[in-house]
């Protein structure tokens, strides 16, 4: 009886109930946040230079500075002072904070792809890249090819291992893959030659490469394994909100602020921006 | 909450393999854990009532270590900084050609931090048998070894098995953490689901209700346990 008890109360919690998470106003986003006075930013702890942890623990970088455009545009919508709340996210934990209310605007290094978009929705393309191989310069790695009866880290839930697996499987090598939560712990793993490889997208290879202690000892190989635009994600169904965000982020573009936030976060890493990427800023920068 | 359910995902053959994989490590490392925490917690428990201070000081070192230092830190001492001390070719072999090493290193962390639990439970059961039997085993002629083989262990160990039902329970919750690394047990096969299908709260939900499924057949399992090493008239309900 107990028993029978408990499992009705299990089922009656798990699923019959959707969390309150928010009103359904006309301005979802909005109107949470102008009820509550914060706005909920969720940031990557480890996606160098687009949002990490500095010296002080506080969340930087240059998705984060986007993001503030975005808050002070906010801000000035709703005609309020706003408090920002920081909650960490990784790359399993994003979409699913996103779609149950927790965070408002998630700022990272996350990839718009249309599987996602079932789920939530994106600002306009901040950045291009894809997937690419992290490996020892003395591994004798040069391509994917080459990572026959080697080991790999890849981070779970993110494209680049899909992307990744895809290749291996392709060619049918034997390839020894180690899931790792996020990018700080692949590299821990390439460092500590627990594998011969780590796999994301080439511009956060980079900046792992930055913030190592022997930057020397790195390289990235091989050539794009996938095709990767990063933007800001919003909710889904949720036009008032993504429009203030467009607004700001094409006000950027605009005026050509864009190009001092870039060079501010990767000029350190020596990557200028490329054609492509620029083309996506003139794109985005739609008229009033 | 604008989100689309669609429960037929968790049906699905490659996501329903999965979840079964995952099941199977999930009960693997903790049933592993649990016999290595059983043996070392019975022997540092044990330890830690004898008459000699060595042995005693030894165990209750054991424990506070273990038991204080967090189950998720211990995970990562065991897989990132350990093949680090140890001399480089112990270090490589343990990190490139151990067989399943997060396994084993879950396996590993996971049975040593119960275990310092398990002592705890264990001293406890010893402590609780009143001092009047031991005086009596003594009385008898009994030396130390044979007081604990005769008097002491079969009281206590029968007195504890309520209490290691919970840790029994516990071991099988804690080894999710063997996610953290890289072990793809039953949460972090969920997670994978999760990040497959974007349906991620009817994955966490199919792997809560596997958990609660395991809860429940490891508490029967230790109630059948617990009716037949009852001592009438000392725990429990009579039945």
């Amino acid at each position: 009886m107990f028993i029978k008890n408990m499992l009705l109360t299990a089922a009656v919690t798990l699923g019959l109930s959707t969390p309150a998470a928010f009103a359904d106003g006309h301005g979802g986003t909005l109107d949470k946040i102008a009820a509550s006075g914060e706005i909920v930013i969720g940031h990557r702890e480890s996606s160098v230079p687009f949002a990490y942890l500095d010296e002080n623990q506080q969340p930087v970088g240059y998705s984060i500075d986007l993001c503030m455009k975005i808050v002070e545009a906010v801000a000035a919508e709703l005609d309020q002072e706003l408090t920002v709340k920081y909650v960490p996210v990784n790359p399993k934990t994003r979409i699913a904070l996103m779609a149950n209310g927790t965070i408002d605007l998630e700022c990272g290094s996350t990839t718009n792809n249309l599987t996602r978009q079932q789920q939530v929705e994106y600002m306009p393309v901040t950045f291009v890249t894809g997937t690419k191989i992290l490996t020892r310069k003395d591994s004798g790695i040069n391509s994917v090819a080459d990572l026959d009866g080697k080991a790999v880290a890849l981070a779970q839930g993110t494209t680049n291992e899909r992307a990744v697996m895809a290749a291996v499987e392709a060619a049918g090598m034997d390839v020894k893959v180690l899931p790792v939560r996020d990018h700080a712990e692949g590299m821990l793993s390439l460092e500590t030659d627990r594998v011969d490889a780590y796999a994301t997208d080439h511009i956060l290879l980079y900046g792992l490469i930055s913030k190592s202690k022997n930057p020397d000892d790195f390289a990235v190989v091989g050539e794009f394994l996938s095709f990767d635009p990063y933007a800001l994600m919003v909710r889904r169904d949720d036009s008032a909100f993504e429009l203030v965000g467009k607004k700001a982020l094409a006000a950027v573009f605009r005026s050509g602020e864009i190009d001092a936030i870039y060079s501010k976060w990767f000029d350190p890493l020596g990557v200028p921006a490329d054609p492509l990427l620029k083309a996506a800023f003139k794109l985005g920068a739609l008229p009033e | 909450m604008n989100y689309n359910w669609n429960w037929s995902v968790l049906f699905e053959e490659q996501y329903l393999n999965w979840l079964i994989s995952g099941f199977g490590w999930t009960v693997s490392v903790a049933l592993s854990a649990w016999c290595i925490a059983i043996v070392i917690g019975a022997l540092v428990g044990v330890g830690k009532t004898v008459p000699n201070g060595v042995i005693r000081g030894i165990c209750a070192t054991y424990v506070e270590i273990f038991r204080n230092v967090p189950l998720l830190v211990q995970m990562f001492i065991w897989y990132f900084a350990v093949p680090e001390l140890l001399p480089a070719d112990w270090g490589r072999w343990m990190k490139r050609d151990m067989p399943n090493p997060e396994f084993v290193t879950a396996v590993v962390a996971l049975g040593l931090y119960t275990a310092s639990r398990i002592a705890e439970q264990v001293r406890a059961g010893i402590e609780t048998v009143p001092p009047g039997l031991t005086a009596a085993a003594t009385a008898h002629g009994l030396n130390v070894s044979q007081t604990y083989r005769y008097v002491l262990l079969p009281i206590s160990f029968r007195m504890i098995v309520p209490p290691l039902t919970s840790e029994f329970l516990t071991v099988f919750k804690n080894s999710s953490l063997a996610l953290t690394i890289g072990l793809l047990e039953l949460t972090a096969q969920s997670q994978q689901i999760a990040e497959y299908t974007f349906q991620g709260f009817e994955a966490f939900t199919a792997a809560t209700v596997i958990y609660v499924c395991i809860a429940l057949i490891a508490t029967i399992i230790m109630q059948v346990l617990e009716k037949y090493t009852r001592i009438p008239g000392y725990v429990g309900k009579e039945g």
